[in-house]
């Protein structure tokens, strides 16, 4: 019993040492910087809730809060709706185990590139003088072109679903393709039409895998910064942004604090999310 | 039963691609029948019943329920239901709910639903387990819930995909007998789809043995089990002998072979085997021809008059107990 409680250490300890090195050490770090002093020269160690302070009663704060809230919310919806009508195609449309798989690699192709690379291609097609509005008014849709495709909250937007509906089709496809294929003939034995079997068979047994689409999606863009500076052509701010902000500024303390704040906002988030469904059942 | 809705396959066809699966059968269900399709798996007794059912869409040919053809219909609109072979019962859904799960689509009020799914669970038994998902549920309650699933739909005709598979064979003795009580009290067409031929001799009423997308034979249990005409059904049935005679191939039931020492006897044999079955004794004898023929002795009969490994014999039969086989 002894010797194999010891082994059992043993074989964590790995694991558990990579997790605390890498993961919490570094966010405690992240704690307890967001308690330090700063000047416009320096920082200092100290235990202070000035940064709190700062960022609990400034106006800017809920402003980007609300944006960061914002962003995650529509694209939540678009990666949804897209990732759910992709992932319920490959897996009740599509016959053969071979196409499945084909498309669905199909789908993972654009992840090839870079981010960044995905992001910027967007910009000479939705630019002022862009293929987009180019081709809009050349087909004489409109006559001027169009200012809000880019550098916008629409192509923010646009770019996060871009980025992020494989990880809602992944999930998704995953737990589909685990409904037995006889209870949708059971449901139509039943008298269900089309839209009830949906409903009241598919959607149910999908949940978990659009919670755990949902927990990927959320958590990317409420962590993202990086695609609503080159989106927003740095108009406008979440989170993130404003943490990068601090750090380009070198105020660390206010950074961490900051960081600290969506951290918590991200776990209560994903915490709410884990209370709906089983996540367990699908690991 | 009304005669208006005997279940009629006329000419039915499957075909998948180049494939046949079943090829132009018919065969005419009377209203009230438990019939059984009995055959090895590929033989198409399964695309058969999918069809009847409407999960599989007929290539060729056509069903009708009642004098209605219902070829074309959708599953819910043909008078039929169908017990699937692992129950796909909805595994989100109490048994209560899965149960009155038609009648919801229907747009049933809940209290409507509730009471009629309650009168459907009494039926099978199984009112103490309506809140329960079918997880928590052993194979026979969920075969329950999956009979009152399909019952409540009033269905003229119960289509049961190889219903008692996927339980342990002291249930599926159990169960066997419950579904021939219920039909019996239903009074309504039961088509149910086996590879086992003890299944299907105990259930049936009328049988339809099928090989390589054709009815080999149907009829009255009993008329096919007493007489097969081909050698397959012979076989697939069990319990009988095909032996090559100098007319050709018969069939003789093993119980209906007698032992002897008499050198008259329609064949000679030397003893092979010889097992204790409890009730019977199986002596397995090797006959001219390199055949085997197995015959079923009473316990008493054998020990009577006990015989050795190696020893010779003589089997004879009734001339009314062979039957000639077609192939």
């Amino acid at each position: 019993m002894r010797n194999n409680s010891v082994i059992g250490w043993l074989l964590a300890a790995p694991l558990s040492l990579v997790l605390l090195v890498f993961l919490v050490l570094p966010i405690a770090m992240i704690f307890v910087v967001s308690f330090w002093g700063a000047t416009e020269w320096s920082i200092y160690p100290a235990i202070l809730l000035d940064n709190y302070e700062f960022l609990l009663t400034s106006d800017v704060t809920y402003r980007v809060f609300f944006n960061t809230f914002k962003y995650a919310a529509i694209t939540w919806a678009f990666t949804l709706l897209i990732g759910f009508a992709v992932a319920y195609y490959l897996a009740f449309h599509i016959r053969s185990l071979t196409w499945q798989i084909a498309l669905f690699l199909l789908c993972t192709i654009p992840f090839l590139t870079s981010n960044i690379i995905r992001m910027i291609s967007w910009i000479p097609f939705l630019g002022r003088n862009g293929i987009a509005n180019s081709t809009l008014i050349s087909m004489g849709v409109i006559d001027e072109p169009l200012e809000w495709l880019l550098f916008s909250d629409f192509s923010v937007i646009l770019a996060f679903v871009h980025l992020y509906t494989l990880f809602m089709v992944v999930p998704i496809f995953n737990t589909m393709m685990r409904i037995d294929k006889s209870l949708i003939e059971a449901a139509a034995d039943s008298g269900a039409t089309g839209w009830q079997t949906l409903r009241h068979v598919i959607i149910p047994l999908t949940k978990s895998g659009i919670m755990i689409g949902t927990i990927f999606v959320v958590a990317l863009v409420m962590g993202d910064f990086i695609t609503v500076r080159f989106m927003s052509g740095s108009q406008s701010a979440n989170m993130g942004r404003l943490i990068q902000n601090d750090i380009a500024l070198l105020q660390y303390p206010s950074a961490s604090a900051t960081a600290v704040i969506l951290l918590i906002t991200v776990l209560l988030l994903i915490g709410t999310l884990l209370r709906f469904v089983d996540i367990r059942k699908e690991l | 039963m009304n005669q208006k809705i005997d279940l009629e396959l006329i000419s039915l066809t499957k075909r998948y691609g180049a494939t046949v699966a079943v090829d132009a059968i018919s065969y005419h269900f009377s209203a009230g029948t438990y019939a059984c399709l009995l055959g090895p798996s590929g033989c198409g007794k399964s695309s058969t019943l999918r069809m009847i059912a409407g999960h599989e869409t007929v290539s060729d040919g056509s069903i009708t329920l009642g004098g209605r053809d219902i070829s074309d219909r959708p599953p819910a609109k043909r008078g039929t239901a169908m017990m699937f072979q692992n129950y796909a019962l909805f595994p989100h859904l109490s048994v209560r709910d899965n149960v009155a799960f038609s009648l919801k689509m229907k747009g049933v009020d809940k209290i409507t639903r509730n009471a009629r799914a309650h009168e459907l669970l009494e039926l099978v038994d199984m009112t103490a387990m309506a809140d329960r998902l079918p997880a928590q549920l052993s194979g026979g309650q969920q075969q329950r819930a999956a009979l009152a699933r399909a019952l409540i739909t009033k269905p003229d005709v119960l289509l049961l995909d190889e219903p008692l598979s996927a339980l342990d064979p002291f249930l599926r003795i159990r169960m066997r007998a419950e579904l021939k009580k219920l039909q019996r009290e239903l009074g309504i067409t039961f088509v149910h789809v086996t590879h086992g031929q003890d299944e299907a001799l105990a259930l049936a009423d009328e049988i339809v043995v099928m090989n390589n997308a054709k009815i080999e034979q149907a009829g009255k249990t009993r008329s096919v089990f007493d007489a097969p005409k081909t050698t397959f059904v012979a076989r697939f049935l069990g319990s009988h002998n095909v032996v090559a005679m100098p007319k050709g191939l018969v069939a003789v039931r093993s119980d209906a072979l007698k032992v002897t020492t008499d050198k008259a006897a329609k064949l000679p044999g030397t003893i092979t085997n010889i097992e204790y079955q409890g009730t019977h004794v199986a002596l397995t004898a090797s006959v001219p021809g390199e055949q085997e023929v197995t015959a079923l002795l009473s316990d008493k009969e054998f020990f009577g008059n006990p015989k050795e490994l190696g020893e010779a014999i003589g089997l004879d039969w009734e001339a009314e107990a062979a039957h000639a086989l077609a192939g």
